[in-house]
């Protein structure tokens, strides 16, 4: 489904990612993992389009969205979330749910000043979307709670469904479970694995070992940039090179 | 109860009461200058709306506001006082030059982030003033323009009165407001606020970020040409001074303490601002040393204004009472329903 | 001959005080990526003071000098305590509208104190200097000289001593910083202090050929941030360089073009280039 070749950003000297090729397939949880500073949020942003690479070739679907702008990637059916959420507070949650199906809308500036037929419709369309997104993650309850009233995890899982109706073929979460006890990362990994199996294809992010252990079906491994090892949990578990540049470390393994 | 004030405040009606009252003021205001003052309040808040537009929903802070302002100011006293022509055409002239140039504006600007956008739009500002006052061929310099053409009404109505002057700036106001509302609510001010959120996350979402900054930019200039001309119409002179930057620092002093973001805002912020300064007068000199900490001190503890607090409150409030009053209400039905109905 | 040399030392003139100020400006800047609308105030105060301190208490030139750029660093680091350190997990925009309330409140205060009149401060060097057949302002060489010295006497600063280094790694990372345990309150307040320094220092040697109004610093601060987005945030050579573009660009375009335009240079050259390129002319990446 995502096919990257030879993905390479340069900032000034330095390369941030560094001829990186792999290929993630659908309706699999994709994991890539590495030490801090390893370039994997930066590689999301060349595949979500808000980095241009340097070289190399990232192909969605056999479309090459190499240079495409992050707009119209996410319009193919790329969804994101992001290390922070980038929520309104002091709004409600469906306020802040109802923008996210907004991509597959047309209604314009005319249509508010008509208040059109067609902008009614596609309101609804939005209003149900974030309805149904929400009640996928398990949030329908605090659809009228303002953001800033709920908690961590909660809002991690809005993110989710923000990111999810957009109507998306696969999802790249940066870091989904930051700042999450552990009873709470196994309902995210549960929400994880659901979207899998309702089709979509979910590619994370992630520091926690055991969880990516427990749920990936494929691991990316980056380090200073480039890849260093792709395979399986257990191929990565065991890899010698990987345990060096990052296992080795006692924190992360307790995580 | 306060919260039973506010939930009334927020009903529809409420809306129509407001303007039944700003109907009413010109027969209950103790002399003419009380009329013009609310008149000249009623177009300064046009323009904060549009601010609103552009910084309280799209976030984006632009500081060439009041040259807009000045360029609608101008447009109309240019045209009805050198070129002769009557008021209406060269009204809708004056909107249409302010979109225009508000889209080769915005065009160029918006694609600077964050800060570079402010700094820019600061320069834009200043370079509006300084065209003004130096390009004499054009503009008339220092001197500025005298003899701009009142409305006309038809034959119906002397618009060079000061109340039914008040009336036309009322029906512009209300549709300026009617329309903010009508935005606020719909899709596309649902994206103005997403990118106000992040950048990043709004373009991951699918919004073209040009497009929709762009847009927003035009339809703020439009609402500050329009109360521009406005202002040309009313005070029927008007001087490079319309285009100073304080007018733009007062409007966002306006917009801040109403409440930036928030739909009645921006008229409460001019309103309660105007209307005490007015009442201070003694104190205008010290306008400034007054409004500078204030900006600071609501940036830091009341981020979204009188209206944005009010209702983050209402709506924390609302939830409190809620289920309370569900668990009220079914006391009651138990009391008075058979067994049968309890058990369901 | 003589009137192109002239407007070479205009140049150098104009050059260093726009530089100093925009230094100030780039200092804040790089370092806490807030674009401070208020420096041109305290530009403004910085010049108010030393007439304070010349008119009233008398004092002599440099003395005068000395005060205003401590009163200025002080009130720099108020600003950075009460305003901006209140302020730093608010959005943007924030920031701005919180310099904006200082700028204004600064304007106007000492538009109470002092009125809005135009008032003089006379310096010691009012004198010519003559050397081969050329005419040298006393005041003018004075400035082209102070600013380097200080510009000497900052780089030292920052790259010689353990306080300046500590502000250089803030600047160019800050987590990295933290990590080592940098105090970032510290670099904070510090690098307001050196900004409203500078600020002062410029102002005051520019008075004495210029006037002292309360608007004084609206159209510096904004050449200031033309030249900060040309030279680069945060950049120290930038800042300078940058001043001395358009410290020659005025002088010379005022002479030789309408005098009348000439402050337009500066915001022309801002317009032209950012739109062709939005990121500034030297930017490396991020901001």
């Amino acid at each position: 489904m995502l096919k990257i070749e030879h993905l390479t950003k340069m900032f000034g000297g330095l390369a941030a990612v560094n001829d990186v090729s792999v290929n993630f397939d659908a309706h699999k949880i994709n994991a890539i993992i590495g030490p801090n500073g390893a370039g994997k949020s930066t590689f999301f942003n060349l595949i979500s389009g808000l980095h241009q690479p340097t070289s190399g070739k990232i192909l969605f679907d056999g479309v090459d969205v190499t240079a495409m702008r992050c707009d119209h990637v996410a319009k193919l059916g790329v969804g994101r979330t992001f290390q922070t959420t980038n929520l309104f507070e002091q709004a409600t949650v469906m306020d802040n749910l109802i923008v996210g199906h907004r991509l597959r809308t047309r209604s314009g500036l005319w249509d508010v000043l008509i208040n059109s037929r067609r902008l009614q419709t596609e309101e609804k369309e939005c209003r149900d979307k974030a309805r149904e997104a929400l009640d996928f993650v398990g949030l329908a309850h605090v659809e009228n709670r303002f953001i800033a009233d709920i908690t961590q995890e909660e809002r991690k899982r809005v993110a989710f469904a923000l990111a999810l109706a957009t109507d998306p073929k696969i999802v790249l979460l940066d870091e989904p479970a930051a700042g999450v006890n552990p009873e709470e990362t196994e309902g995210l990994t549960n929400l994880m694995r659901k979207m899998v199996k309702n089709g979509l294809t979910v590619c994370l992010i992630e520091h926690k070992m055991d969880m990516i252990m427990r749920m990936a079906d494929k691991i990316l491994v980056l380090d200073h940039g480039e890849k260093i090892a792709e395979g399986t949990p257990e191929q990565i578990k065991s890899n010698p090179v990987v345990i060096e540049a990052y296992l080795g470390s006692d924190d992360d393994a307790a995580a | 109860m306060f919260y039973k004030l506010g939930s009334l405040m927020m009903k529809p009606g409420a809306k129509l009461v407001l303007v039944a009252l700003a109907i009413l003021f010109p027969l209950v205001a103790k002399n003419e200058y009380q009329v013009y003052v609310m008149a000249t309040a009623f177009i300064w808040a046009i323009a904060v709306y549009g601010l609103n537009i552009i910084t309280g929903y799209c976030g984006q802070l632009n500081l060439a506001h009041g040259g807009f302002f000045a360029i609608g100011s101008y447009a109309l006293g240019l045209l009805t006082a050198d070129y002769g022509w009557n008021f209406w055409p060269a009204f809708v002239a004056a909107i249409l030059i302010s979109a225009f140039l508000g889209f080769l504006v915005g065009a160029v600007s918006l694609r600077l982030k964050e800060h570079y956008f402010a700094i820019f739009t600061l320069c834009v500002g200043f370079i509006i003033y300084l065209l003004l006052d130096k390009w004499e061929e054009l503009t008339h310099g220092a001197i500025g323009v005298r003899d701009i053409a009142a409305p006309s009404g038809f034959g119906l109505v002397d618009f060079s009165e000061t109340t039914p002057f008040y009336y036309l700036v009322l029906v512009f106001l209300v549709l300026a407001i009617w329309f903010m509302g009508k935005l606020s609510r719909s899709l596309l001010g649902r994206t103005f606020i997403a990118i106000r959120n992040g950048d990043e996350l709004a373009e991951s979402l699918g919004i073209n970020l040009m497009r929709n900054k762009v847009l927003a930019f035009i339809l703020s200039t439009t609402y500050a040409g329009l109360a521009g001309a406005l202002y040309a119409g009313m005070i029927r002179f008007i001087g490079p001074e319309v285009a100073n930057i304080n007018h733009t620092f007062d409007m966002i002093t306006y917009l801040l303490v109403g409440g930036i973001g928030t739909i009645s805002g921006p008229l409460l912020g001019t309103m309660g601002i105007v209307w005490i300064t007015q009442s201070l007068q003694f104190l205008e000199a010290y306008r400034m040393i007054i409004f500078g900490p204030l900006l600071v001190i609501l940036v830091i503890f009341i981020p979204r204004g009188i209206v944005g607090s009010f209702l983050t409150w209402m709506h924390r409030k609302t939830q409190e009472l809620g289920p309370a009053k569900r668990r009220q209400e079914s006391k009651v039905t138990a009391a008075t329903t058979t067994e049968a109905e309890n058990n369901a | 001959m003589n009137l192109f040399f002239q407007q070479v030392i205009n140049g150098l003139t104009l050059g260093s005080i726009y530089g100093l100020v925009a230094l100030g400006l780039t200092l804040v800047y790089g370092i806490l990526h807030i674009p401070n609308f208020a420096h041109g105030a305290l530009y403004m105060v910085g010049a108010f003071m030393t007439y304070v301190l010349m008119i009233d208490v008398g004092a002599p030139y440099w003395t005068a000098m000395a005060g205003s750029a401590i009163i200025v660093a002080t009130l720099g680091i108020l600003l950075e305590r009460l305003v901006f350190y209140p302020l730093r997990h608010s959005p943007p925009i924030h920031h701005k509208i919180a310099a904006i309330g200082v700028l204004l409140f600064l304007e106007a205060s000492v538009q109470v104190f002092w009125g809005a009149d135009f008032r003089r401060i006379v310096s010691p060097y009012h004198g010519i200097l003559r050397f081969e057949g050329l005419i040298i302002p006393e005041q003018r060489l004075l400035i082209i000289c102070g600013a380097m010295t200080l510009l000497i006497g900052l780089q030292y600063f920052l790259r010689k001593t353990m306080t300046g280094a500590t502000i250089i790694a803030m600047a160019q990372n800050r987590d990295g910083a933290f990590l080592v345990g940098i105090d970032a309150n510290r670099v904070a307040m510090m690098t307001f202090g050196i900004s409203g320094a500078l600020a002062a220092i410029a102002a005051s040697l520019y008075a004495p050929i210029n006037l002292v109004y309360p608007s004084m610093g609206n159209l510096v601060i904004m050449k200031a941030f033309v030249i900060i987005i040309l030279g680069g945030m945060g950049s120290i050579p930038g800042a300078i360089l940058g001043g001395m573009i358009i410290g020659f660009a005025e002088a010379f375009g005022g002479f030789y073009l309408a005098s009348a335009y000439k402050d337009l240079i500066s915001f022309g050259l801002l317009v032209v280039i950012l739109s062709v390129r939005p990121q500034g002319l030297f930017t490396k990446g991020a901001h």
